[in-house]
């Protein structure tokens, strides 16, 4: 069977199953549609985290990441697990107590403001729809690569397909749809991985070839690339080259913004009890650990493979692989020397992506109009096409590409989905129904929450079609504003009795504008200064969500000690939700 | 109802404490051995690891899991202790 014959099978396969998981399990109700009844198994609730937070990002990007980052990379992989000991230990369980559907009901609730749930309100938005473009493009990646279709074409199959089961299944539909797609997702990664672990090092467990000798040699998988990328001038892939403060503050920024991130949290509040809860993340990170300890070796694996293939390779005799991803534009070649020759060294080829003139070299390459640069460097490739392309490297069968296919869009879909829901949820619930309408039925809030849900698939759509240019900015966006303002108001909601509104709303205002202000000057108004000798104490904008959180924290408290305690209830509420018992049962409407 | 403040508090302390000793264990394992201390721990090796290169991209992330099994499990034993645990 042909490599393309398998890939229409497996990727139509997956989607009739998502479409009939959304038919089995259609919300009926508002608390159905929220948070799929609270009946959801801690163990499916993992798996469906699992699912919902690694985004196509996750999925397609991490690897090659972390294969041209080497140590550095490591920020991506503390940072984006460790944020869920923060998750079970400090916020999920008392969300869960707290009972309600959102987080900006917790925000609005704790603080008796309808100002801080605004604030919770837009930030939650802010945050999702920075994320939902990301997806929708990568949809469209996958689909123009493998399945050859136009990739506007596969933006818009994708917005139909979660259009479908987010709209008609709300968070009961969403939910056994990720479960589903998380094994879809997890089979796909880590079959290539065990593949290619077995050719370069003849251990089944990527995780333990990554440790040990290259087969048939006596030297470690991470000694040979280490002495690979020095020869080529790189520095070593085990050594890391950012400072150790700027680390140390991207991967907190990472892991606080993981914890407050409104479509993780909202996944607690799905399941019966305290204890689930708590349980629920252990199982999450369980799923999320069996990818990310799977991708660095992954890395490790193709940064060699790719390296003993093409350099000094002649480009004629070059792989199938490498011109199909020439093809489609991730990969490009400009012969500096005029050898016929492909040199890969360290450095840049040229400067940004490849402009491709259209027409072809003499040795049959795709020409670029970019000017070359002064380096030896012949290569560009896009770090996207390390996962891709590595059944293909790796000269795998058919059937294992098609299933890097249905993984990848497995990632993006569900992530998509989880997102979708919250911001359907924040207009629906938050502004309509606890702000602006309190009086509207149950019925129409259910049919207010599928409008805005479908109102959100086609603005994330259309972002899918036309990214904005940031799009690779802002995701720096999305966690350092979840860390700097959800994560220490729900902290301190829950671990401090006395914070009030005061304190919270100046706190939250104080670290977001401090947040944002800061990358908005690093990252668009002056980009050219954008360099650690210009940083406050050496912290780059990725990590600069950590400060805005401590600066939360600081302002928070000490307005709080200068202004009125919260009200006898408020306190009540928080003694309440410090023990499990009596959490409430499934609600019908509220 | 006083009694009952009282041991509500008393279950709190000892959460707050669980708690803190976990998270002491989470800030070792990845800030301390994954990003603070790698070059002292890069010089001993761990099969073909660096033991900090090691520590960063695979063993903090093993310690996470662990940490929140044990927390599951200690708490369960904490809300029995003081009869708040659910049905």
């Amino acid at each position: 069977m042909s490599t393309q014959l398998w890939i229409y099978l497996i990727v139509g396969a997956s989607f009739a199953l998502y479409i009939g998981i959304a038919f089995w399990s259609k919300a009926s109700s508002t608390g159905e549609y929220y948070v799929a009844g609270k009946g959801v198994h801690p163990v499916a609730n993992g798996m469906a985290t699992a699912a919902d937070w690694m985004s196509a990002a996750s999925f397609i990007s991490m690897a090659g990441i972390i294969a041209f980052m080497g140590r550095d990379g490591s920020v991506y992989l503390m940072g984006w697990t460790g944020g869920y000991v923060l998750l079970a230990m400090l916020l999920a369980p008392y969300l869960r107590k707290f009972g309600k559907f959102t987080v900006p009901d917790f925000v609005g609730e704790r603080y008796y403001s309808q100002t801080a749930r605004l604030v919770a309100i837009i930030c939650a938005l802010f945050v999702s729809f920075t994320y939902v473009a990301g997806q929708m493009r990568g949809v469209g990646i996958v689909f123009s690569r493998f399945l050859e279709v136009d990739i506007n074409l596969g933006v818009i199959i994708g917005m139909a397909i979660v259009f479908f089961y987010a709209v008609l299944g709300g968070m009961k539909g969403i939910t056994y749809t990720q479960v589903a797609q998380y094994c879809v997702l997890i089979v796909a990664y880590l079959v290539p991985a065990i593949f290619i672990s077995i050719m370069l090092t003849g251990h089944v467990i990527p995780q333990l070839g990554f440790g040990s000798e290259v087969k048939g040699t006596d030297m470690a998988v991470l000694d040979r690339l280490n002495g690979l990328v020095t020869e080529l001038g790189f520095s070593a892939y085990t050594d890391g080259s950012k400072s150790t403060i700027d680390v140390f503050f991207i991967t907190a920024a990472l892991m606080v913004g993981t914890a407050g991130l409104p479509h993780v949290i909202v996944r607690f509040f799905t399941v019966p009890r305290v204890r689930d809860a708590r349980i629920s993340a252990g199982w999450a990170l369980v799923f999320i650990a069996l990818l990310y300890t799977t991708a660095p070796a992954v890395a490790a694996f193709a940064r060699t493979n790719l390296i003993t293939t093409v350099d000094n390779a002649e480009y004629t005799q070059l792989p199938s692989w490498f011109k199909n991803w020439e093809g489609a534009g991730l990969i490009a070649w400009t012969d500096k020397n005029g050898d016929g020759k492909v040199q890969y060294r360290a450095g840049d080829a040229f400067a940004g992506a490849p402009a491709f003139t259209g027409e072809t070299g003499p040795q049959g390459q795709r020409l670029v109009k970019n000017a070359p640069s002064a380096n030896e460097n012949e290569l560009y490739v896009d770090r996207d096409i390390m996962v891709l392309a590595n059944p293909e490297i790796a000269q795998l069968p058919g059937w294992v590409i098609a299933l890097v296919a249905a993984g990848g869009l497995a990632a993006a879909l569900s992530t998509a989905a989880g997102l979708l829901l919250v911001i359907s949820t924040s207009i629906s619930h938050d502004l309509l129904k606890s702000n602006l309408m309190p009086h509207i039925s149950e019925k129409q809030e259910l049919m207010a929450a599928r409008i805005s849900a479908a109102v959100a698939v086609i603005i994330a759509g259309y972002f899918g079609i036309n990214p904005p240019g940031f799009v690779a900015q802002v995701v720096a966006f999305a966690f350092g504003l979840a860390a700097a303002s959800f994560f220490p108001a729900i902290i301190m909601g829950i671990f401090y009795k006395r914070m009030n509104r005061e304190g919270a709303i100046t706190g939250m205002v104080v670290g977001l504008v401090f947040t944002f202000a800061y990358i908005v000057y690093f990252k668009f108004v002056n980009p050219a200064a954008n360099t650690p000798a210009n940083w406050w104490f050496g912290i780059s904008p990725e990590g600069v969500g950590t400060l805005g959180m401590i600066f939360n924290f600081i302002v928070a408290f000490v307005v709080s000690k200068v202004t009125p305690p919260p009200p006898e209830r408020v306190q009540h509420m928080v003694e309440d939700i410090r023990v499990p018992r009596g959490a409430s049962a499934p609600v019908a409407g509220h | 109802m006083e009694e009952k403040q009282t041991a509500a508090a008393g279950y709190w302390r000892e959460n707050v404490r669980l708690v803190l000793t976990l998270l002491a264990i989470w800030f070792l394992v990845s800030y301390g051995a994954g990003i603070l201390f790698v070059d002292v721990l890069d010089k001993v090796h761990l099969g073909g690891f660096p033991l900090g290169f090691w520590f960063a991209q695979q063993g903090s992330i093993y310690v996470f899991v662990v940490l929140i099994f044990v927390y599951v499990w200690r708490m369960n034993k904490l809300d029995r202790k003081y009869d708040v645990h659910e049905e």
